[in-house]
């Protein structure tokens, strides 16, 4: 089979040229960059050999592929996704049994060291990873095998990227994240439960149009999306700057749409784009319809105490306590402990100057 | 650390032991460390909400503002004061160096002004600079407590300011504790040990100035420590 470009599979698709054009000024302006881009990303997906994708699934809830095909922009939704289903995504694909097992090994093979992996789910490592098992095979294998031939990795969501939920303590089955296991390719986290749809259509539509990863941070999540907080960017910012916040859900604050922080918001450690890219074609995002975030982007986010903390609290002895109520209450004992201390030291100071008295007069 | 030599110490005399830069970093220090954990528990809690349209209010903006200006005035003189622990005099020096903890008679000294503290002791010894009780709880709260508190604090300002605070701290700092948030829980439960400490350092030395042979809130305001019997 000769190799294909982009334009060639979205046109066998049936997918006009005119709608291709939209298609790359869409995705110019969904990654942030200027109209002098819309002709160069056409002409990379006029001439450039089409980069297939493969799917896996780990231990996961699928909400990271629920959201991917809801990508608001129809068009975007379906020139990624008649990308990517040709290859290999087994909750998607007709496919199904040898046939589809050999779409792996298919892709592998014509296109070694230059295929993307996508991941969703992370491998159990515990029992010799057979809590996650694929046509009679852990999954923990499959994705090494898999990775060993791939150009780059995507983690798709929390689970892949941090763990998520499987991952929260005690972790019976060892779910681990999949830059723990594979450490040997560069990996794109998009973390998110689920990451948003715009968001994962547009890193891999950056990724296969210019046949390079998106700029990351430290942690490895792509900056156009990830370089800041809900809290920056929130539209009920200038009710924290002023200081008018709910106190209580059903309170008139809540219902002028004051900032949540004392809610237990965690805006302002999540880094996700909810408050700009927002979510269902930029219906809303959980802060709009009065909730706080819960900072499902962030690393470890079950193990964080409430979702309706802002700080985490001590869990010590069986009591569950805040920090300012275990600090409060350490500063009243050492409070108590100074009084109780002064009142000894001024008694023995004045019995030893009795005593001193005494001795003078003898 | 223990320096004592014994005309140094000999009742009746007087010697300078606080430098006119420690004197002075000590008192901006103080006054920072009140205005940030004041601020800081009003951040953490803020106030009810005030009345009106938000564009006619900043005051979550204006104590947050009190807390970053004090930070950098503190985290300013915390540099100036490593400084002047080179340049200045050996009393200058022992807030930022590694107790002497592998010393006999350091330890000693240590039991000795528990044992003062327990009323099992009539007297304490004498110090020109701290006492090594003195000097393992200033290390910890202000030395190491206070590098916690710039590198966790400057982390999680260059989040909102970006720029080089964000090169500087919030680039490694937030990575190496997991996420934002358990910096936020740490920053947060140190600013309340600091609170503990300032608590014992004050009643210390009020106390010690009145019942110890030797002075403290003088020295710490005027430089010269006396000695009486
Ligand atoms: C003795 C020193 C300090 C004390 C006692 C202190 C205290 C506090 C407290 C209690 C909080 C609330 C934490 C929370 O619940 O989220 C806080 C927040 C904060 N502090 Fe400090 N702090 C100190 C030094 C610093 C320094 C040196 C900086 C450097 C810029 C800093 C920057 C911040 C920032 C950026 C926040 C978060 C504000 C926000 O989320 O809106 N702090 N501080
Ligand atoms: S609602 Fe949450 S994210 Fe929005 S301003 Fe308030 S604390 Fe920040
Ligand atoms: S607002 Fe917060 S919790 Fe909600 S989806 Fe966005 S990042 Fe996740």
């Amino acid at each position: 089979m000769e190799v294909e470009t982009f334009y060639e599979v979205m046109r066998r698709q049936g997918i006009t040229r005119r709608s291709f054009m939209k298609f790359c000024s869409l995705t110019a302006a969904s990654l942030g960059l200027a109209p002098g881009f819309v002709p160069k990303i056409a002409y990379a997906m006029e001439t450039k050999p089409r980069t297939p994708v493969i799917w896996l699934h780990g231990l996961e809830c699928t909400c990271c592929s629920e959201s991917f095909i809801r990508s608001a922009h129809p068009l975007t939704k379906d020139v990624v996704l008649s990308m990517i289903s040709l290859d290999y995504d087994d909750t998607l694909m007709a496919a199904a049994g040898y046939q589809a097992e050999e779409i792996i090994a298919d892709v592998r093979k014509k296109y070694k060291g230059n295929f993307i992996l996508a991941v969703e789910g992370n491998p159990p490592l515990n029992e010799d990873g057979m809590y996650c098992i694929q046509a009679g095979r852990p999954f923990v294998e499959v994705l090494k095998e898999t990775a060993a031939d791939a150009k780059a990795i995507i983690s798709w969501g929390s689970c892949a990227s941090w763990g998520c939920v499987q991952a929260g303590k005690p972790n019976p089955t060892r779910a681990t994240p999949v830059h723990k296991v594979i450490t040997d390719k560069p990996i794109i986290k998009v973390p998110g439960c689920p990451p948003i749809a715009e968001v994962m259509t547009a890193v891999i539509t950056y990724m296969l149009t210019f046949d390079r990863i998106p700029e990351l941070d430290r942690q490895g999540r792509p900056k156009m999306f990830y370089g800041q907080r809900i809290h920056d960017k929130c539209y009920r910012r200038a009710n924290f700057d002023a200081g008018q916040f709910v106190e209580h859900w059903d309170d008139d604050a809540a219902r002028k749409g004051y900032c949540l922080y004392k809610m237990g918001c965690k805006g302002p450690t999540t880094y996700n784009a909810c408050s700009t890219v927002r979510w269902n074609d930029g219906v809303s995002f959980p802060i709009q319809s009065g909730h706080g975030c819960i900072g499902c982007s962030e690393d470890g986010f079950w193990d964080k105490g409430g979702f309706y903390n802002r700080v985490t609290g001590i869990n010590q002895f069986g009591i569950e306590a805040n920090a300012d109520k275990v600090g409060g209450t350490v500063a009243a004992v050492v409070g108590a402990a100074v009084v109780a201390h002064a009142a000894a030291s001024a008694l023995s100071r004045a019995r030893s100057t009795h005593d001193d008295q005494n001795r003078e007069d003898k | 650390m223990s320096v004592k030599t014994m005309d140094e110490t000999a009742a009746g005399t007087t010697v300078y032991v606080y430098e006119a830069p420690v004197r002075v970093w000590h008192w901006i220090s103080a006054l920072c460390i009140v205005v940030l954990a004041v601020t800081g528990y009003f951040i953490a809690n803020p106030l009810p909400s005030v009345s009106g349209e938000a564009s006619e209010h900043f005051l979550m903006g204006y104590i947050r503002f009190m807390h970053f200006s004090a930070a950098y005035i503190f985290a300013i003189g915390f540099v100036a004061r490593i400084y002047w622990a080179m340049v200045g005099n050996k009393n200058a020096r022992q807030l930022f160096m590694l107790p002497p903890i592998f010393s006999k008679d350091w330890w000693a000294g240590m039991l000795q002004e528990v044992r003062w503290y327990l009323f099992l002791e009539k007297e304490p010894r004498k110090y020109v600079g701290h006492n090594p009780l003195a000097l393992l709880f200033m290390f910890v709260a202000i030395t190491l407590g206070g590098l916690f508190m710039i590198a966790t604090g400057f982390a999680l300002y260059g989040e909102g300011a970006q720029g080089w605070s964000h090169a500087l701290f919030s680039s490694w700092v937030i990575p190496l504790f997991g996420q934002s948030q358990d910096v936020h829980t740490w920053h947060h439960m140190v600013a309340w040990g600091i609170v503990w400490f300032i608590m014992l350092h004050v009643y210390a030395a009020i106390r010690e100035d009145i019942m110890s042979p030797q002075t403290m809130v003088s020295a710490i305001i005027s430089g010269y420590r006396s000695f009486r019997k």
